[in-house]
């Protein structure tokens, strides 16, 4: 369905329901709360949805449930102190959160990480990817009424939230980068093991490109649902895997690596056409695929070498403005810092994925019909606490 | 049960009524944050298995509960449905608070939005420290409050007398 008809079928739909409203005994036009407290909005959405029988004709997300003030905290935190913070507005995929305000500030103290930090990094952020995005997998059999891809997904996410514990000591909070390098090596044995629960993840993608994409419940349901034309999606502000879906070759990790290794590594895009819920879980899908591929090379060419630049004790970051973003398992995320150089940043501004990709939810729901709305919220895959922060 | 109305429940009962209670948890999931993951990793997960403590996550509504996890932090935003959904249940009723934002405000003790402490709202049985907590500690947190229960005597909850754990 093209741009046209559908606002066409929505403004229809909307004429009709104000048109029976006149008209005596015949049924009204319904308001459908969802939230704030609903399993399949990912936490604490209230989405207001104004329905004509089965059919949405306007629905309106309410956001702020979740909101804790990160903005304001971080000018009231040192610079060590706000990662510590930031890890927890993203919470499945933690140590990419601390990625962008880091290299963010290392830009305007003009320092770099030695190269082995710089890698080590890079395979952390692939694995809080793969942590972030299995379980989105998982998760939207559940909301499809599929019921065990979701055990699959906590069982083998436990896999790699326990290599992430092994370097970092957190399972959900590494706390784990500096300003200049990384706080601690790599533990001995470490990669072995990794490279063994790399092997369970491939595995879990198989076992899920079995159990959903061959299923024709699942198909039904999605494919040709939610469709994002390429335009639309870019004109909202769309990033990471939502925008993939759409046909648009994007990709910050490949298109600017900045401070991470990603051009040093031999990997792939992946895009696909379609633009629906179907495109959307398949892209992901094959990111955590590339993900483990990519910790794989990341493990064959990791260089020696110290994990920590010359930092002074006390970290003050000189005067200026920084802006860095980089490719959150959730999208486009960056953290833009005007310091005047003091111990705390002056501003902190942050833009975090889910804001932006929940914000075509109003377009795309128009004239869906009340089952597709789970549908399409699963697959838009947003964290509340990176849309409210 | 006008045992318990008139407020003389014999000790063989109580106890026999405690046990049933007590592994016949039907827990309520209010997943506000992160905490809200490692929740479900309790809940939902095999390695966890909380169906071995008698504990059931699967009620449809608050009204079907016996306990609910505050799992995550509670803002000023969110504070009246918990609330609303706290009075649905239907007593005798639980509340474990999980993580450091739902026991005393964690990292955000400073913030505007948040509501520092869900004791503020509706009363906690249990504390579960963490920033997250681990599922571990979700367990111990339940088994303590199983432990409470046993030791409670229903009549004088009804009579409103303050609980005391041997």
């Amino acid at each position: 369905m093209n741009t046209t008809t559908r606002e066409q079928m929505a403004y229809i739909a909307g004429q009709a329901a104000d048109a029976r409203l006149n008209v005596e005994l015949e049924t009204e036009g319904m308001t459908l709360n969802i939230g704030p407290q609903h399993p399949a909005t990912h936490g604490t959405l209230r989405i207001v949805a104004r329905l004509d029988g089965e059919q949405v004709i306007e629905a309106e997300p309410i956001m702020g449930y979740m909101h804790r003030g990160y903005e304001k905290l971080t000018e009231v935190r040192t610079y060590p102190q706000v990662t510590t913070l930031i890890n927890r507005i993203d919470w499945l995929g933690s140590f990419a959160n601390e990625v962008p305000f880091i290299l963010a500030a290392e830009q305007l103290m003009e320092i770099e990480a030695p190269p082995r930090a710089q890698w080590i990094r890079t395979i952390l952020f692939e694995l809080s990817r793969i942590a972030n995005i299995s379980l989105f997998l998982g998760d939207m059999g559940v909301q499809l009424g599929a019921l065990t891809p979701v055990f699959y997904a906590f069982r083998d996410r436990e896999f790699v939230l326990n290599q992430i514990e092994a370097v970092t000591g957190g399972r959900f909070h590494p706390n784990f980068d500096r300003i200049g390098g990384l706080k601690d090596d790599l533990p001995a044995g470490w990669i072995e093991e990794t490279r063994e629960v790399l092997g369970k993840m491939r595995t879990f993608c198989d076992e899920l490109e079995d159990l959903l994409m061959g299923n024709e419940i699942f198909e039904v349901r999605t494919r040709g649902i939610g469709i994002i034309p390429a335009d639309v999606g870019l004109s909202y502000g769309l990033s990471g895997a939502n925008i993939r879906a759409s046909g648009v070759d994007w990709d910050i990790r490949r298109d600017n690596p900045c401070g991470l290794v990603y051009d040093e590594l031999d990997w792939q895009v992946w895009t696909h056409p379609d633009g629906d819920s179907f495109a959307r879980y398949w892209v992901r899908l094959q990111e955590v695929r590339e993900a483990t591929k990519m910790i794989e090379q990341l493990f064959d060419g990791l260089p020696s070498g110290p994990i920590m630049a010359k930092v002074p004790r006390i970290i003050k970051v000189p005067a200026g403005e920084a802006y860095v973003e980089t490719e959150n398992p959730l999208g486009a995320m960056g953290y833009y810092i005007v310091s005047q150089g003091e111990l705390v940043p002056f501003r902190v501004k942050i833009r975090s994925a889910s804001f932006n990709n929940l914000s075509i939810a109003p377009w795309l729901l128009k004239g869906v019909y009340v089952p597709d709305i789970i549908t399409i919220l699963a697959s838009l895959y947003f964290i509340l606490g990176d849309i409210d922060r | 049960m006008g045992l318990i109305e008139s407020g003389k429940m014999p000790k063989p009962l109580t106890k026999l009524l405690n046990i049933s209670r007590r592994y016949s948890l039907w827990v309520y999931q209010w997943g506000l944050a992160c905490c809200a993951i490692e929740m479900g990793a309790t809940f939902g997960s095999a390695r966890y298995d909380v169906m071995r403590l008698g504990v059931i996550p699967f009620p449809a509504s608050p009204r079907q509960a016996d306990l609910v996890v505050i799992s995550g932090t509670v803002t000023d935003k969110m504070a009246p449905s918990i609330v609303r959904l706290y009075e649905q249940m239907p007593d005798p009723k639980y509340v474990i608070s999980m993580g450091s934002c739902a026991n005393c405000g964690g990292p955000y003790w400073d913030s505007y939005s948040v509501t520092k402490g869900v004791d503020q709202l509706i009363p906690v049985d249990v504390y579960v420290p963490g920033c997250p907590p681990r599922p571990e500690a979700l367990l111990e947190g339940i088994v303590l409050l199983q432990e409470r229960i046993q030791n409670e005597d229903i009549s004088a909850r009804w009579r409103g007398e303050p609980i005391v754990v041997n």
